[in-house]
C-alpha cells in the first residue's frame, strides 16, 4: 500500500506530476475538441436544413460515414492520411517533411469524429422549435436578431443541451484512443508508468479513477445547468 | 487494389474475429443487462445499490481503460500465480481476445441495463395489476409481462446499441487481437500502404452497420404490438 502511495505520489519516483500533466492534456485535448466538434456540428446541421442538395450530401455522407466506422479507424484514418495529404501538399509548394503530432492534431482528429454527433444534436434541437413561435415572435414586431436570441435560442437550448453533455462525456472517454497516435493524455502516461515499472493495474485503475471523476464531476455541473436553462419549461 | 487481394485472407479472418466480439458482446452483455436491470429496481438497497454502482463507473470511464486494466492490469497478475500459469484453461487467459470479449460484454451490459430499466418503468401498472389478479405471481408477471414489453420497447435502440458496440470491437486490435483493424494495421506495417487497408476497413464497417440496421428493422417488423 505505502509502495502503491509513492508510486503515484509526487515524491522521488512518483508518477503523480506525470499523471496530473497528463489529466491536464486530457482535459485540453477534450475542451479543444469539444469546441472543433461543437463548430463542425452547427456548419453541418445547417447545410442539411438550409443547404443546396450538394451540401446536403455531402453533410449526410459525412455523418453516416462517422457514426458507422470506429471512432479508432478514423483517428488512424484523419491522422496518417492527413499528415501523409499535409506532406503532399507542402512538398508540392516546395517544403521540406514535417512531423505532424501532439495537441493540435488531435483536438482536430477528435472533433471532425465527435462533430458528427453534433450536427445531429443541433438537427434535432433546431427542429425541436416550433415554427409558429418564431413566427408569433415576429408578429409581435421583433426582428429576426431578436427573435433568434428571445425565441428560438431559449427554445432550443435546453434539448441541444441535453444532447452536448451527452457528447462531452462521450467525449472525455474517447480522448483515450488519442493515446493510440502518441500524444502524451492521460491514458498514454499510465501506459508509460505501467511499462516502466511493471504497475499495471495500480496505474490503470488510478487513471480509471480520475477519468470517472471527470465525468461525474462535469455531468453534475451540466445537470445544473440544464436544470436553469429548463427553468421556464412546465414541470410534468 | 492489389495488395488488398494479396492479404484478402487476413482481412476475411480479421472479418471472423469482430464479427465473433459482436456476437459474444451482444448476448451475453444482453443476458447480463436484464439481471442489471432487475437489480437496479429491487426495493432492497444492498442490491440496488452495487447495479447502479457497477453502471455508473463502467459508463463514466473509457472502454479502452477498462480493457487495458483487464488485459494489462489482471493478466499480468495471472501470470504470477502458479496455479492459474498450470490451469488448462491458462492457453486462453493468455489470448488477448478473451480480454476484449469479456470487456464487452461487460460493458454492454451497463449501457443495456438503464435502456432494459427505462423499458421496465415504462410498462403501464395496470398491465401488471392485471396479470397479478389473474393469479400470477410476482415472478412470472416479470416473465410473462413486465419483460416481453420492455423487450419489445427495446427494438429501436437495439440497432443503435449494436452499432455502437461494432465500432467497440475495434479497440481489440489495440491489444494485438487480429480483427478488422487489426488485419488492416497489419498490412499497413508490411507494405507501407497507409489508405487502401484503412479505407477498404471502414468500408466494411459501413456495409455491416446497415446489415445490421436491416437485420434489426425485420425484426422490429414482427414484433406483436399495436402501433
Amino acid at each position: 500500500m505505502n509502495e502503491a502511495m509513492q508510486l503515484l505520489g509526487f515524491g522521488e519516483g512518483g508518477w503523480g506530476p506525470a499523471l496530473l500533466s497528463g489529466t491536464w492534456v486530457t482535459l485540453q485535448i477534450s475542451i479543444g475538441a469539444f469546441i472543433v466538434g461543437i463548430l463542425i456540428g452547427l456548419l453541418t446541421a445547417l447545410a442539411k436544413l438550409y443547404g443546396n442538395p450538394f451540401c446536403q450530401s455531402f453533410a449526410r455522407g459525412y455523418t453516416t460515414i462517422c457514426r458507422a466506422v470506429p471512432e479508432l479507424l478514423l483517428i488512424l484514418l484523419f491522422f496518417y492520411g492527413g499528415s501523409s495529404l499535409l506532406n503532399m501538399l507542402l512538398d508540392y509548394l516546395g517544403y521540406g517533411y514535417v512531423e505532424i503530432a501532439g495537441l493540435p492534431v488531435a483536438i482536430i482528429v477528435l472533433g471532425l469524429v465527435q462533430g458528427a454527433y453534433a450536427s445531429e444534436i443541433f438537427r434535432g434541437s433546431i427542429l425541436a422549435v416550433h415554427s409558429g413561435q418564431a413566427e408569433a415572435g415576429s408578429a409581435y414586431g421583433m426582428n429576426q436578431r431578436k427573435v433568434f436570441f428571445r425565441i428560438t435560442l431559449p427554445i432550443m437550448a435546453p434539448h441541444a443541451l441535453a444532447g452536448l453533455s451527452n457528447l462531452w462525456v462521450n467525449l472525455i472517454k474517447d480522448s483515450a484512443l488519442i493515446s493510440v497516435i502518441g500524444t502524451n493524455e492521460l491514458l498514454y502516461t499510465a501506459k508509460q508508468a505501467g511499462g516502466s515499472t511493471r504497475e499495471y493495474l495500480l496505474f490503470f485503475v488510478s487513471v480509471a479513477v480520475i477519468y470517472y471523476l471527470i465525468t461525474l464531476i462535469s455531468s453534475y455541473l451540466l445537470r445544473k445547468l440544464e436544470i436553469h436553462l429548463r427553468r421556464w419549461q412546465p414541470k410534468h | 487494389m492489389d495488395v488488398l487481394i494479396d492479404y484478402s485472407n487476413l482481412i476475411y479472418e480479421g472479418l471472423q474475429v469482430t464479427l465473433a466480439l459482436l456476437i459474444i458482446g451482444l448476448i451475453f452483455g444482453f443476458i447480463f443487462a436484464i439481471g442489471v436491470a432487475l437489480a437496479r429496481l429491487s426495493k432492497y438497497r444492498v442490491i440496488a445499490y452495487p447495479a447502479f454502482l457497477f453502471t455508473s463507473v463502467i459508463r463514466g470511464t473509457p472502454l479502452l481503460v477498462q480493457i487495458y486494466i483487464y488485459y494489462y492490469g489482471l493478466g499480468t497478475l495471472f501470470s504470477h500465480v502458479p496455479w492459474i500459469r498450470g490451469h488448462f484453461l491458462w492457453p486462453y487467459l493468455r489470448d488477448g481476445f478473451w480480454y476484449v470479449a469479456f470487456a464487452l460484454i461487460i460493458s454492454t451490459a451497463a449501457y443495456l441495463s438503464e435502456v432494459i430499466r427505462g423499458g421496465l418503468l415504462a410498462v403501464p401498472k395496470g398491465e401488471v395489476e392485471a396479470a397479478r389478479a389473474y393469479g400470477m405471481t410476482e415472478t412470472k408477471a416479470l416473465l410473462r409481462v413486465r419483460l416481453p414489453r420492455a423487450l419489445y420497447q427495446l427494438a429501436p435502440t437495439l440497432a443503435g446499441e449494436t452499432v455502437l458496440l461494432l465500432k467497440s470491437t475495434a479497440l481489440a486490435s489495440t491489444i494485438a487481437v487480429v480483427d478488422l483493424l487489426g488485419a488492416a494495421n497489419q498490412i499497413r506495417s508490411i507494405t507501407f500502404e497507409v489508405y487502401k487497408p484503412l479505407l477498404l476497413v471502414a468500408a466494411i464497417y459501413i456495409i455491416a452497420t446497415y446489415l445490421i440496421e436491416f437485420i434489426f428493422a425485420q425484426f422490429e417488423k414482427r414484433i406483436p404490438m399495436k402501433q
